[in-house]
């Protein structure tokens, strides 16, 4: 066999990261890495500042004034909060599923195509196959296959999410960040988002918030606990669950645990 | 529980006066409505026939007549208006909405929009007199033009900008996080989001300057004869009505009432069209 084991790479490295909305500190001193092709959750109650980071990570903060990051985030090397960094390149590269599934107002079909035209100049027979790489991707392919011209807003909500991942896939960015992506869904289509996840960690880094710890119990190999702005705890998923090193962690987990 | 019974007998009270009082309100406001409706259709109606369409302004104490070339005035000026206003109108909105947001320049023109939404119509046609008609020392369909269009523009821009606003945050940002410019975001997703929203504002501009007489007074006037010269003053029915109602002959003031009574049913059927797209908005 040559199979050699490659050690492990960073995706991204966050190094005394703060973060500012105006006078209000929301993150502060973060100091961690988010390693390749794994699932990396982000745990703790609301506030504490777990969509905050995400956001720093593809810069979405920058669309509004008065938010801003200091610190270092290196992107494989590449500190991305430089002012220097395109922006619109960056989001390509780290794509984003938000909490609410957010369907454009255009056919499927588009809804895929919209990311992809942005940066690539694909034949409609290379955009057909892109389409359809895409939606089974997301486990969409097959409940969509015959109406890729309707509206993606006449999809059922868990739908629509898997729309919005795919359309997030289809550029094939190398980071994908999931900010709560299942709070708005039933169990099952919850259930069909989370082996995504499990599926898509083969080619993708992954950095998901989620308010439910059994999903991040279930998903993520590495979890990482943050209280009012501090990350508190990083490490393997299993150590965070069952032998937490800090009390705070602990109580947090044992006591939505009951 | 123990029922107060003062308090719930002076709630009712309070209640059934509330009731009364708005129910009354409504019922002026519609009375008054149907009031002119009846007026307006039974005078009206009788002035409408195939000649009002073919033929044009009967000379003083001449027989018959129709109102053809106020007809095809009044659509060439609003068309033109239209043309004009639109672009100038969905990109101020689209600018104030999704660049200016809170900036100076963004401030400044909503003031400025606002100022001219609320700007007697008599004032931007006296305003257009002086620049295009004084100093080219002709009345015309172009100054005409562009008095409307003073006017649609700020309904149209502010429309546009509202209905931007609706558009969720979160759709803008998922567009952001695809890696989309701010442009592509603004025509591709957000203003595709809006766009009965804003069709609805251009109907309504439409509905708003079709109807408008004092700002045509000064700039397009009016014209006896049957004309699609831009450049020369042109017939319209806003003014033709408020001439034709004054007037002593009984020809006249039959085709102002026909005027009027066409000049309502368009704008009643573009306030129709308009809710039609306003509601295949929220059913989607």
């Amino acid at each position: 066999m040559t199979n050699t084991v490659t050690p492990a790479r960073n995706a991204l490295e966050l190094r005394n990261l703060n973060f500012f909305y105006g006078k209000f500190q929301g993150l502060k001193q973060v100091n961690m890495n988010i390693e390749e092709r794994k699932v990396t959750a982000f745990i703790g109650p609301s506030g504490c500042g777990k969509s905050t980071l995400l956001r720093t990570l593809n810069r979405m903060y920058s669309l509004y004034p008065g938010q801003r990051a200091e610190g270092q985030i290196n992107f494989y090397g590449q500190n991305i909060l430089d002012d220097k960094q395109d922006i619109n390149l960056l989001r390509a590269r780290i794509g984003m599923v938000f909490q609410k599934p957010t369907p454009f107002p255009m056919s499927i079909y588009d809804n895929i195509a919209f990311g992809v035209k942005l940066y690539e100049n694909l034949s409609s027979n290379d955009m057909d196959d892109r389409v359809e790489w895409a939606l089974t991707k997301a486990a969409l392919w097959n409940e969509v296959k015959d109406k890729l011209n309707q509206s993606g807003l006449s999809l059922s909500g868990g739908q629509q999410q898997r729309l919005c991942i795919a359309r997030s896939v289809a550029v094939k960015p190398s980071v994908l960040l999931l900010d709560e992506p299942t709070s708005a869904l039933d169990p099952i289509s919850t259930g069909k988002v989370e082996e995504l996840v499990h599926e898509l960690k083969q080619d993708y880094t992954i950095a998901i918030v989620t308010h439910n710890m059994q999903q991040a119990a279930r998903c993520s190999d590495y979890t990482a606990y943050m209280y009012l702005g501090e990350l508190i705890e990083f490490g393997a998923t299993e150590q965070i669950f069952f032998k937490p090193t800090k009390t705070e962690t602990e109580d947090y987990i044992t006591g939505r645990f009951g | 529980m123990e029922l107060n019974q003062s308090l719930y007998r002076q709630r009712r009270w309070t209640n059934a006066i509330g009731l009364t009082l708005s129910m009354g309100s409504m019922a002026l406001g519609l009375a008054v409505l149907l009031w002119i409706l009846v007026v307006l259709f039974s005078n009206g109606v009788a002035a409408l026939d195939w000649n009002m369409f073919t033929q044009s302004t009967p000379a003083p104490g001449t027989e018959g007549g129709g109102l053809a070339n106020a007809i095809v005035g009044s659509l060439l000026m609003v068309g033109f208006s239209v043309l004009v206003s639109t672009p100038i109108g969905i990109l101020a909105g689209v600018y104030l909405a999704e660049y200016g947001d809170q900036s100076k320049t963004a401030e400044l023109t909503r003031f400025v929009t606002d100022i001219m939404l609320s700007a007697p119509s008599i004032v931007l046609g006296l305003f257009v007199y002086a620049i295009a008609v004084a100093t080219v020392g002709t009345f015309s369909g172009w100054a005409g033009t562009l008095a409307l269009s003073l006017i649609a523009v700020p309904v149209v821009v502010r429309t546009t900008e509202n209905m931007l606003r609706l558009v969720p945050g979160s759709l803008r940002e998922a567009a952001f996080a695809l890696g989309a410019p701010r442009w592509k975001v603004a025509t591709m997703v957000t203003l595709r989001a809006a766009r009965s929203g804003v069709m609805t504002g251009l109907l309504l501009a439409v509905a708003r300057i079709s109807g408008e007489t004092a700002p045509l007074l000064f700039t397009a006037l009016n014209n006896q004869f049957f004309s699609t010269d831009m450049s020369r003053p042109m017939a319209n029915l806003p003014v033709v009505i408020f001439q034709f109602a004054m007037s002593p002959y009984d020809n006249w003031i039959r085709l102002a009432w026909g005027g009027a009574l066409l000049i309502t049913l368009s704008v009643l059927v573009l306030n129709i069209v308009a809710r039609v797209f306003l509601r295949e908005k929220s059913a989607a």
